[in-house]
């Protein structure tokens, strides 16, 4: 009973975590079909973002403040992100829209380089992020069941997350002429939104919610060069499996994944696991090539 | 189309054939002035790659000697420093004169993290370069991919790194430890002093597989129990399920050969489900300094490694490897194992080069047997034999600051034995 305890838990976090890296590829290739292959480097920025928010602390603020910079690393890892996502759109993903295996080029040489960045200002080893002490321990449930308050913190984080984009997309002007651009260009156009500014700001956003999984997955995991690599696949997974487009979808996908993960890994092994979850994801899309939630558009065909 | 198409390939054509007169151009000015490739070490790879390959290398009072670490890929993260070490000292050595009167010139190349790519880079240090000897390689992926090539054309390797033993090519030698010298004194000091229960976790690939099985091996024959056995895909991030299989299973010990970013992963989430070092033992042996500096010190402490130097490690030769290390590259830089074997390579062959009075593989091989040097870990002699370097295995425990506190050492250095022949129990593991 603990022990199924823990495991559900485990699984409902490793899917919080999955939907955290996910939720901005789900905009920028859901939504704006951009194959953004860079997608886990924008994770990296945030990661490092957080890093530097550390630092700044430690080096120059008091050390009874050093607990209050974790909310504003996640601030600063969205602003960070969001810039270098707008900059990128304006200065080269602009010129690939509609011809994707350009842009997956493209993208994978960008993510390559923000790599060697990174690992010229911040040196090629891993980083050490020291995560808040009010994030330290856990919630004990009962006898051997613990939650540790990090995970809580991640599920809480993407739930955040999730209402701002749904209450965003669906609920605000901007979000309203954002959806109107993805699914009829030309009409949006001819009824006077500037397509160009939506497309870019549509792609920060999603670059802006990279970054903020990366300064939450800096809780758990390394800060590195090189970590985008580690979630970029997952992150596709979810969305494809999610059906390209829908943000129910990428969340259904997110839980779906990370449930299988859990027990596959629990009954074999990791490796396994991984293998399994994989195919049943294979022959799913074999049976629904849309993924779970389709959209019916004419635009999308 | 046909036409364009054409037309196309006639000026790809023609620009290669441009580019390549360009390129033996360049080779040709190298050969006329060798005075042109300078001697200092130069940070980029690319620099040093490119036009400064003069046929007859060794002339002009340099030689010349490869070192081939990936500067890029995941792999960047352990192999720089490495590099920054032989680069140190080659730097020290041609302070002192060079070697046989002439200055040390490195290539450097990088390997990127593909094995290929470590195969094809060797091939261009040894025929193109002619490059004395090599210094490189980290992953046991890499060093296999290297190997024939080191055997086909007749180089020489060293390489720096503790790895799963089974190997011995008369190409190579180790200056990292084989596994009766880390892990096996290990797997006998955990039994005597944490318990028999033993837990193992590695990632995926040929290193943690090899050391398992030999672990399994030696546990059977010293009365131990495995309560589990787990391997993780390189990259893997979350270890929820792995710890509450941990926790499912009660071990007394957990036998980690994780590498790379999963170690990250592994001990932050340990210690997020409540575990610490007081509750279960785990030792690690791919975690050293450079390692702990980025997991997190706090993470980590109380933790326990094995290997053969730490930078807390007491000798004379130690204090000023370090203070020269941190002079050189920052003060916030630390030194560790892999770091310190490979400014041990360096050295090794230098002095094996002085005694064989030649920079020809063959004599230096011949010489190198029972070649000693004071190194930073104590003093290491070569085994002629085998290649390897007899080496004291230490066993230390992580402390706050992310230093590492030696709680046993075996005394005396250890003979090399990477096909175990000296233990009863590994017989037929080799096969």
């Amino acid at each position: 009973m603990a022990l199924w305890l823990t495991q559900l838990f485990n699984g409902l976090s490793v899917s919080s975590i999955l939907l955290l890296i996910a939720l901005g590829l789900a905009i920028t290739f859901g939504l704006m079909r951009v194959i953004n292959m860079a997608h886990g480097e924008f994770i990296m920025i945030g990661a490092y973002a957080a890093y530097l928010m550390q630092k700044i602390f430690q080096d120059s603020l008091p050390g009874s403040w050093f607990g209050a910079y974790f909310p504003l690393a996640i601030v600063f890892s969205f602003v960070l992100a969001f810039t270098i996502g707008y900059l990128l759109e304006t200065t080269l993903i602009r010129f690939l829209y509609g011809r994707p295996l350009d842009s997956l080029l493209a993208t994978w040489g960008v993510g390559l380089v923000l790599q060697q960045l990174a690992r010229s200002i911040f040196g090629a080893p891993n980083v050490g992020v020291t995560s808040p002490s009010w994030l330290d321990g856990g919630l004990r449930v009962m006898t051997g069941v613990v939650f540790p308050y990090k995970r809580l913190f991640i599920i809480g984080l993407v739930i955040l997350c999730l209402l701002a984009m749904y209450f965003y997309i669906y609920r605000s002007n901007p979000g309203r002429r954002m959806q109107a651009v993805m699914q009829n260009r030309d009409m949006a156009a001819c009824l006077g939104i500037s397509t160009r500014r939506v497309d870019s700001t549509t792609f920060a956003i999603g670059s802006g919610i990279a970054g903020i999984a990366g300064c939450a997955l800096t809780l758990i995991g390394p800060i590195g060069p090189t970590i985008g690599t580690n979630y970029i696949i997952d992150a596709f997974m979810v969305v494809v499996l999610g059906g390209v487009g829908k943000l129910a979808g990428t969340l259904v996908g997110a839980l779906g994944i990370g449930m299988l993960n859990m027990l596959f890994e629990w009954w074999t092994t990791a490796s396994l696991g991984k293998v399994l979850v994989f195919l049943c994801i294979v022959a799913f899309l074999q049976w629904k090539p849309m993924g779970l939630f389709a959209v019916r558009s004419r635009s999308l065909d | 189309m046909g036409r364009g198409w054409l037309k196309g390939s006639v000026i790809l054509i023609a620009l290669g054939m441009v580019l390549a007169a360009c390129g033996s151009n360049n080779n040709n000015q190298g050969a006329a002035s060798p005075s042109a490739s300078s001697p200092t070490p130069s940070a980029s790879p690319s620099e040093s790659a490119s036009g400064e390959a003069s046929p007859a290398a060794n002339d002009g009072g340099t030689v010349k000697v490869g070192v081939l670490h990936s500067l890029s890929g995941t792999m960047a993260i352990s192999e720089v420093s490495v590099k920054d070490a032989e680069l140190l000292a080659i730097d020290e050595i041609n302070a002192k004169g060079g070697v046989l009167g002439k200055k040390i010139e490195p290539v450097i190349e990088d390997g990127a993290s593909d094995w290929p790519t470590f195969a094809e880079k060797a091939r261009k240090l040894i025929s193109e370069d002619k490059v004395a000897t090599v210094f490189g390689g980290w992953t046991s992926a890499s060093r296999k991919a290297m190997l024939p090539v080191f055997e086909e054309l007749k180089g020489l390797l060293w390489y720096p790194v503790q790895y799963e033993g089974m190997e011995s090519s008369p190409n190579i030698f180790y200056t990292g430890a084989t596994t009766n010298q880390q892990i096996v004194p290990a797997v006998d000091w955990l039994l005597e002093n944490k318990g028999k229960k033993f837990y193992l976790l590695g990632s995926d690939y040929v290193f943690p597989q090899t050391a398992n099985k030999i672990i399994k091996a030696q546990l059977k024959a010293k009365g131990g129990e495995l309560v589990g056995e787990e391997y993780t895909p390189l990259g893997h991030t979350d270890y929820s399920t792995i710890i509450a299989k941990i926790q499912a299973a009660k071990p007394d010990v957990v036998f980690n050969t994780l590498n790379g970013d999963s170690n990250v992963a592994f001990f932050k989430q340990l210690k997020d489900a409540g575990i610490t070092s007081k509750d279960l033992t785990t030792l690690s042996v791919s975690i050293a300094e450079e390692e702990a500096r980025g997991i997190g010190p706090d993470i980590l402490q109380g933790h326990l490694v094995a290997w053969n130097y730490y930078q807390t490690t007491d000798t004379p030769e130690n204090k000023t490897f370090v203070e020269n290390y941190k002079k050189k590259y920052g003060s916030d830089r630390v030194t560790d194992d892999p770091i310190e074997a490979g400014y041990v390579a360096v050295y090794l062959w230098a002095a094996a080069v002085e005694k064989a009075g030649s920079f020809d593989v063959d004599k230096v091989k011949a010489a190198a047997k029972g070649v000693e040097f004071n190194a930073p870990e104590g003093k290491v002699t070569i085994d002629g034999d085998n290649q390897h370097i007899l080496k004291t295995v230490r066993i230390g425990e992580l402390q706050a600051d992310g230093m590492i506190k030696e709680l046993w050492n075996s005394g005396s250095p250890v003979v090399p034995d990477p096909y175990l022949k000296t233990y009863d129990w590994a017989a037929g593991l080799s096969k």
